[in-house]
């Protein structure tokens, strides 16, 4: 793949009714637009949900024309693209390991301190640490794992992101949808 | 009528408090959007819907159409040019699959229409039941919106935001796939019509430094050109463009689905875009220095080579739909929102222009066009029966007042290029996905949306043969089209494009056919195969005269070409002429 290539994350904010996932890949799909991560979850706003997506691509004309294909299907409220120099993100993710190696290598308080593990669970048999962070630190994290100790079971959640410059804008477009009616219904 | 066969809908007077079954509720939902002509076919998923529509046969017209296929096209040329929504109704499973073909057309040409089928009783969802399709799966990529109905309290809410998704911004298909068990369930009945969803805004906002800014380039511009598509006659625009382009005094073309919008013969009319549209308007693209889109989506059939088109001018886009602004040909201003507002502001701000320098640098390739192409295809004089001379008699004994209904191929291009309108929403024909099999629904629907017009349906001899079981619709209604078939024996387009980009191996594009004439004598519908020039002209009055419908097939020239053809993906000024004419 294209060394130039930037990771893209777009987020879509829609009603919350059965298939509009669906919706919404098709539209990567047509365009060969592979989904790196996603992540679908409840917005501060009662009965919409927010997808944060994240796709690799050369050419930010495909992400730009992607934006209003997604934007006028008729559940979407609205969806916009960032970089990854516009956003505060995150992902989390889980490891599984087992207690024996564990205690046999003897480095849990480095690991913590080092990588800002939380531990989750301890039982005779596994120890499940949880560690947030960018992509690269949970990858740097698993990779110093699977090296020395070796990691049992590993998930990794997709990304959420939060805009740094812009205020979140939703509900402002929501009520002037609504008022923009109340003054049509008004006119009749 | 026997009470116990009525619906409770009839039987109660005081029905509006009684709950009465989905289906029950499903008419009374078309009715409240005043639906009055349904194209469907029943089947075991949809037969409690059919049963309804038993007892309203008064007011809902049900046409029985003899494939799935048939009722979706119907109802799109129902919609073309009634200006409503066109209804299909067909049951689950292949019911709902052989639609999908009439959806997509539907998507692609931006035609209301709401698809109800018919699905197995919701316990049986995802259980590959008798019948069951995933139809909101297959359709979600090809609607404006899909939507499967569970509970007897959706349906009602359901059809009323179909139909304002249908219909209102930028035109497209609807599906309501609507469980069997939903449709016996009872619940009360009430209406609300839907005309806001907050997740939906129909009709952008409209910027007014864009349409200030729009109106300065067309004020300033030495050589405007306008392109005129389906959008204005979607917007009701089509005096609010006349207009406009007075004021500016802009001479335009159209895109395939533009053509109607305003009269053939209005001078600023420059003729058809595209691949087998006009030298000049396609030439001229190239040329101008302000290029004025108004309700067109730059499909490649229209541009051709993207790298090369219209490079030298400010690209001004009026769009509903904002999705296609910049999609595929950079704009300098956009003008988003419902063209019927959008037009008249600009006109507002314009200051009134003079081009007639500039337009008359078209007539020269009118004029080459007219004597390398046109004459020999209208007026041939001698030699087989050309499919343009047949367009060109038949627009003419209508005095151009006709609907004009195509299928898919040469033909088409033939119709399109030599058909001339008086009045809007006169051209059917699939642009977008470019369906063959399209027509003949098409135009029975056609009719149904247009009963006082006269509906001339123009089909070749490989397109009617994939729908042509709608003979049986014309039979039974006796439903007043006049076909005119033009046969080659060739899946003529194909063979046109392996004569020219093949060596001329006609891999499997000629057609050994039926006695047409025949098949239609066994449906009752009146035919008359011509193969002479001279009873080209009786047979065109006899046709146009005849109560009922026609079918004049035409034997018209084997190996016939359409030109001007700009070759796929090539630049608008590459036009080929044909017969070693030079542009």
């Amino acid at each position: 793949m294209s060394e130039n290539r930037t990771l893209y994350t777009i987020t879509v904010f829609s009603e919350n009714t059965v298939g509009v996932l669906n919706q919404i890949t098709t539209i990567f799909t047509r365009r060969q637009l592979n989904i790196e991560t996603l992540s679908v979850s409840p917005s501060a706003i009662k009965g919409i949900h927010k997808f944060t997506i994240t796709t690799f691509s050369d050419n930010e004309e495909v992400i730009k024309k992607l934006i209003p294909l997604i934007d006028k299907r008729v559940d979407i409220l609205k969806a916009y693209y960032n970089t990854n120099e516009d956003l505060v993100h995150q992902e989390l993710a889980l490891y599984k390991l087992s207690t024996e190696k564990v205690l046999e290598h003897g480095s849990i308080e480095y690991l913590v301190r080092k990588y800002n593990v939380r531990i989750l669970e301890v039982s005779t048999d596994c120890v499940v640490f949880l560690k947030a962070g960018h992509y690269e630190e949970t990858q740097g994290l698993f990779d110093e794992l699977a090296d020395t100790i070796g990691v049992l079971q590993f998930v990794r959640s997709g990304r959420i992101a939060i805009t740094k410059s812009k205020v979140e804008r939703l509900s402002d477009m929501l009520a002037k949808r609504e008022q923009d009616n109340q003054d049509r219904l008004n006119s009749l | 009528m026997n009470k116990v066969n009525q619906s409770p809908a009839i039987v109660s007077p005081s029905a509006e408090a009684q709950p009465i079954s989905g289906s029950e509720i499903l008419i009374r939902s078309l009715l409240a959007e005043g639906v009055e002509t349904i194209f469907g076919y029943p089947g075991g998923a949809i037969m409690p819907v059919f049963d309804a529509l038993y007892d309203h046969k008064e007011r809902i017209k049900h046409i029985l159409v003899r494939h799935e296929q048939g009722a979706v096209h119907a109802a799109q040329g129902y919609a073309r040019v009634s200006d409503k929504v066109g209804v299909a109704l067909v049951t689950s499973g292949p019911g709902a699959t052989n639609a999908i073909t009439g959806i997509t057309d539907a998507m692609m040409d931006s035609t209301p229409l709401v698809v109800i089928s018919g699905q197995v009783i919701s316990s049986l969802l995802g259980s590959d039941a008798f019948q069951e399709a995933d139809v909101i799966g297959i359709t979600q990529p090809i609607t404006k919106w899909a939507y499967q109905i569970r509970r007897v309290e959706d349906i009602a809410w359901a059809v009323s935001r179909a139909f304002h998704i249908a219909a209102s911004g930028r035109p497209g298909p609807v599906v309501l796939d609507i469980a069997k068990d939903t449709q016996v369930n009872k619940c009360i009945f009430d209406y609300q019509k839907t005309s806001f969803l907050r997740s939906y805004q129909p009709v952008p906002d409209m910027d007014e430094e864009q349409i200030r800014m729009a109106a300065e380039l067309i004020s300033n511009a030495k050589k405007p050109y306008a392109l005129v598509g389906q959008g204005v006659i979607l917007g009701h625009a089509e005096k609010e463009l006349v207009a406009f382009l007075e004021k500016a005094d802009v001479p335009f073309a159209s895109t395939i689905l533009g053509l109607s919008a305003v009269p053939t013969d209005h001078p600023l009319n420059c003729g058809m875009l595209g691949m087998h549209g006009n030298v000049a308007p396609n030439l001229k693209t190239n040329e101008c220095d302000v290029l004025i889109a108004i309700g067109m989506r730059f499909d490649d059939r229209v541009t051709g080579d993207l790298k090369t088109y219209a490079k030298q001018a400010k690209v001004i886009h009026f769009d509903i739909d904002p999705a296609e602004i910049n999609k595929n040909v950079q704009t300098t201003v956009k003008v988003v929102g419902d063209v019927k507002q959008t037009l008249p502001k600009v006109t507002e701000h314009l200051q009134k222009g003079s081009h007639q320098e500039w337009r008359a640098e078209f007539k020269p390739f009118d004029k080459k066009e007219f004597e390398t192409v046109i004459s020999n295809e209208l007026f041939p004089g001698t030699g087989p029966i050309k499919m343009g001379e047949v367009v060109h008699k038949v627009t003419e004994a209508t005095q151009n007042s006709a609907i004009c209904v195509t299928d898919v191929g040469q033909h088409q291009m033939m119709s399109t290029r030599y058909f001339k309108y008086t009045q809007t929403r006169s051209l059917v024909t699939s642009g977008g996905l470019g369906t063959m099999g399209f027509g003949l629904p098409a135009g029975i629907g056609a009719k149904y949306g247009a009963p006082d017009r006269t509906v001339c349906i123009f089909v070749g001899d490989g397109g009617l043969q994939m729908t042509i079981q709608e003979f049986g619709t014309i039979l039974e209604y006796g439903v007043d089209v006049k076909i005119i078939l033009l046969n080659n024996n060739y899946l003529g387009m194909v063979r046109q494009w392996q004569e020219l980009f093949f060596d001329e191996r006609y891999s499997e594009t000629h057609l050994k056919n039926p006695d047409f004439i025949k098949i239609a004598d066994a449906y009752n519908i009146r035919g008359r195969k011509v193969t002479e020039r001279e009873e080209l002209d009786g047979a065109i009055d006899e046709m146009l005269s005849h109560k009922g419908a026609y079918l004049l097939e035409v034997v018209v020239e084997t190996k016939g070409m359409v030109y001007p053809m700009i070759p796929s993906g090539g630049c608008v000024t590459n036009i080929l002429l044909g017969n070693g004419h030079k542009l």
